[in-house]
């Protein structure tokens, strides 16, 4: 990049120079601005009581609980988004891929336009129509829609028989047992998986089409349906195209998540919002954040990673 | 052998049939629902009479598209964001058209949207204009374009140092566009609006819209920086083994050679990528600015008006559809042609 | 005695373990034409472009016209305007028409204003026959013809000496000979050129020297009449029978 040994030192020492003056400027501009209002840098007050409520969480919470709790609750809660919402897309996106496949027209040209419908208008818009659509448009909660056994829907959210044997049952206002989806929760995942999905769904489509025409071909002269072909010859080829993308996918519905906090749904960045308003300590707080979601896409591409790798193993 | 295939297709027919018609009647229930609102749909009058018709409620829009549209701005002035906005509708206009694929055009989108435009909305023709009176769709223009135009020189140079920075510069490149990209856009926006005043000189303060634009500038140039990388790595070696024999040092080959050919081989992406930032900007909801996003929601809040979200976002939404189908149309457009 | 254009000074090169270019040392004067043939992987292609820094040495010495090619210093400006360098893939600028390749050099490099830059890029177009084709885009063109321009490219910079990285082996056969009659033109009108190629035809007529390679290491180098009548080493005998 720079035409001598001695021009690429100076670049690098120069850079070095000002990367080092502008962390000086910041840190002590930092420092400046807590010494005025009183704050300080520290971590200590994660011990202190949280003081807020938790609508949804994976186990136990009160308002009592530390900040600390607070937050891995929030964590918590986003892991819970992540799971759903990643598979809950990547089903639908499969089946939309399929759609999208087919030879059939009308199903192609309707997968298309839906998809284009999806893609253009930005998630957060899709995640308040949703809720806008689940909290005006379900019923109030004593004249919940149960559309399949044991399963309500209503303007509360959606009530479902748990794996532990409890079914809802209604009594007086609330449903007692059962597993219970909060309007926010359900919105959250509904419009993330939706939205998600078909961003999948192209992606597989892509993938799927990459896969040589000879192998079609191959299939059909084997006797093989459309389905069968796609199934076991071009799906398995079409993996190594698509894991890729795919897994930039899961990331962004994991960052996505973060919406959450426009809709009210106490995922980590809404409590992150929370716990910065009442205690003013945005420094610490901000730099867990982006340290969790560092670690959360990590870990993401860790996986896929791995099953990448076997895929490669085929010898293709 | 015969017969069974001859089955076979008889049952690919029958299902075909099947879905057709389960495809065509959900489409005649949409048509018909769609049909029903807009019949029903009330043009006059207030909110009493729409929520009693149960159609479409346009006198919501009525009384609340200027609101929805362009937030608190100044209604005397409202002359220059409504310039601002055909403006751009026009430059998107033209650049359908292969005519106008000249020079000329960057030049417009670049000088006039991203230089210029602060400056109509803010000052020229009449006074100023605050920056947090600024609101509705200029606004999510204003961030769109701007934070989107500037990004690219950035991109530009974070890719550069990725590929061929020495030590230093390059692992800097690779910890921001890591980092960048790691984290919602949510997470810098938060640090825009609440964790940035901390780091500048205390008493000093930048409006929040434009640090949020920051926030933007440095989210989406990690994101091109990558597809941009992808486009050096597409250009063959041996274009810049010729450049270099002809004497061409680092800076002329990529400037003259190398990223002329690297940009037009990704402009599906990047064009992809503008895209889903347009959108993204609707997040500043978030720090309480008020875009387009925003405008919608609060215009539903009005008590008068409780209920008509639907119709709120429906607006919007047609809104955002119309601007992100027209680039994404284009883009196909360009790169049908370059094929 | 004048000094040579080119000195190459047991130059030594390795791709990270292997060792590629085993002390090799070899002259051109100003004016000599030399061809360098020998098997794939002989490391010929990789010795020239050693020369225009498009490869860099770890011991040794490249000298050209005076100026010291030292590894640490990187594509000395300097250096490239006086050496001109052909490839096999053309490396024609796709976005560029025939005109504006043979003109971006002098105009951005050599500061050149452009109608002057303009008369030069047509004056060598003329020579390589190709000046109808001064507004056409590389990809409208035959291979020959892109070979033709890619040379055409580098005279615009007025070299001292030519450098051709088998220039024909990426034709047709049909495109071989109108590169081959330009080179000769070239050869005779006193352009120093050091050439890499299998064609032995072309090292016939117009080299001074020619020199074999193999394995990193030049065998034999001599003129073409001892070179093709009596070789001496038996690996270029073998290599002789084979390729003539």
């Amino acid at each position: 990049m720079f035409r001598t040994k001695k021009g690429q030192l100076l670049a690098q020492i120069l850079w070095g120079l000002f990367l080092f003056t502008l962390f000086f400027f910041l840190l002590s501009n930092m420092f400046a601005n807590f010494k005025v209002q009183q704050l300080s840098f520290g971590y200590s007050f994660l011990q202190e009581e949280a003081g807020f409520e938790i609508g949804d969480s994976l186990w136990s919470y009160s308002a009592s609980d530390s900040y600390l709790k607070a937050l891995w609750t929030g964590i918590g809660n986003t892991l819970k988004i992540a799971f759903i919402g990643n598979i809950g897309a990547l089903i639908l996106g499969l089946f939309l891929s399929i759609c999208l496949l087919v030879p059939h027209k009308l199903l192609q040209f309707l997968s298309e336009s839906f998809l284009q419908v999806i893609r253009n208008i930005p998630l957060l818009l899709q995640l308040f129509v949703w809720y806008a659509l689940i909290s005006e448009l379900l019923p109030p909660i004593r004249q919940s829609w149960e559309f399949l056994p044991n399963v309500f829907l209503n303007k509360r959210g959606l009530y479902l028989p748990w794996f532990d044997g409890s079914l809802p049952v209604l009594k007086g206002l609330n449903f007692q047992g059962g597993a219970h989806l909060s309007p926010e929760l359900l919105a959250l995942c509904l419009g993330l998986i939706i939205y998600t999905s078909v961003f999948m769904a192209e992606i597989i489509k892509a993938g799927v089409l990459s896969v040589e025409k000879g192998q079609w071909e191959a299939g059909h002269s084997l006797g093989f349906s459309y389905a069968q072909t796609l199934r076991l010859i071009i799906f398995p080829q079409s993996l190594r195209v698509i894991i890729p993308p795919l897994t930039s996918q899961f990331m962004n519905l994991t960052k996505n998540s973060s919406l959450a906090v426009a809709i009210g749904y106490p995922d980590f960045v809404s409590i992150v919002n929370t716990s910065l308003n009442q205690t003013g300590r945005a420094v610490e707080l901000i730099f867990l954040l982006m340290l969790t979601y560092l670690f959360l896409n990590l870990c993401i591409s860790w996986i896929m990673n791995y099953f990448y790798r076997r895929v490669l193993k085929w010898n293709l | 052998m015969e017969l069974i295939n001859k089955n076979r297709q008889k049952r690919k027919k029958l299902f075909s049939l099947f879905v057709s018609f389960l495809l065509i009647s959900f489409l005649g229930l949409l048509g018909f629902f769609i049909l029903k609102s807009l019949w029903l749909g009330t043009w006059t009058g207030e909110a009493q009479t729409c929520r009693t018709s149960g159609g479409f409620c346009f006198s919501f829009l009525r009384e609340k598209w200027r609101y929805i549209l362009f937030g608190s701005y100044p209604d005397s002035l409202l002359w220059r964001p409504i310039l601002f906005i055909f403006s751009v509708i026009l430059g998107i206009f033209f650049s359908f058209f292969r005519f106008f694929w000249k020079k000329a055009l960057i030049f417009y989108y670049w000088i006039f949207l991203v230089l210029f435009s602060p400056l109509f909305l803010w000052g020229i023709g009449g006074e100023k204009v605050e920056i947090s009176l600024w609101g509705g769709l200029p606004l999510t223009l204003f961030l769109s374009f701007v934070g989107i135009g500037l990004s690219y020189p950035l991109g530009i140079f974070l890719a550069l140092m990725r590929r061929d920075g020495p030590f230093l510069l390059k692992y800097s490149s690779i910890f921001l566009i890591e980092l960048v990209r790691g984290v919602p856009l949510i997470s810098l926006l938060f640090m825009a609006s609440v964790m940035a005043p901390f780091f500048f000189p205390t008493g000093m303060e930048i409006n929040k819209t434009l640090r949020a634009l920051g926030a933007i500038v440095i989210f989406s140039a990690a994101y091109m920086a990558e597809v941009i990388r992808g486009g050096l790595n597409a250009v063959t070696q041996g274009q810049r083994e010729a450049a270099h024999s002809l004497g061409f040092g680092y800076w002329k080959m990529n400037f003259l050679i190398v990223l002329p050919q690297a940009l037009k081989i990704v402009i599906p992406p990047t064009v992809n990528t503008a895209i889903s930032l347009f959108k993204d900007t609707s997040l500043v909801i978030i720090i309480a600015l008020l875009d387009l996003m925003s405008t919608a929601k609060l215009a539903v809040s009005d008590p008068l008006w409780l209920g008509m979200s639907f119709e709120s976002y429906v607006f919007v939404a047609l809104i955002y559809f119309a601007f992100s189908f027209s680039f994404s149309q284009l883009s196909k457009k360009v790169e049908r042609s370059l094929s | 005695m004048t000094k040579p254009l080119i000195l190459i000074d047991q130059v030594f090169k390795w791709y990270g373990e292997t060792l590629v270019i085993k002390g090799v040392s070899f002259n051109l004067e100003k004016g000599q034409k030399a061809v360098i043939c020998g098997p794939s992987g002989s490391g010929k292609s990789t010795l020239i472009r050693l020369i225009n820094q498009l490869e860099l040495y770890q011991k040794g010495n490249i000298w050209v016209e005076g100026i010291l090619v030292h590894p640490d210093v990187v594509s000395s400006q300097q250096l490239c305007q006086k050496v001109g360098m052909v490839f096999q893939q053309f490396n024609l600028f796709p976005h560029l028409s025939v005109l504006e390749n043979l003109m971006l050099a002098p105009c951005w490099i050599k500061k050149y204003p452009r109608p002057q830059a303009k008369e030069l890029a047509f004056f060598y177009l003329k020579k390589v026959q190709l000046e109808a084709f001064a507004y056409k885009y590389p990809n409208q063109l035959s291979g020959g013809q892109k070979q033709r321009v890619a040379i055409a490219r580098s005279l615009c910079m007025s070299p001292e000496i030519m450098l051709f990285d088998e220039p024909t082996s990426a034709l047709d056969p049909e495109m071989v000979k109108e590169v081959l009659d330009c080179l000769l033109e070239l050869a005779q009108e006193g352009m120093s050129m050091i050439c890499v190629t299998h064609e032995m035809g072309l090292a016939k007529e117009m080299a001074d020297i020619v020199a074999f390679m193999d394995e990193g290491v030049i065998l034999e180098m001599s003129k073409p009449q001892d070179f093709f009548y009596s070789p001496k080493h038996a690996r270029l005998q073998t290599f002789l029978e084979q390729v003539l």
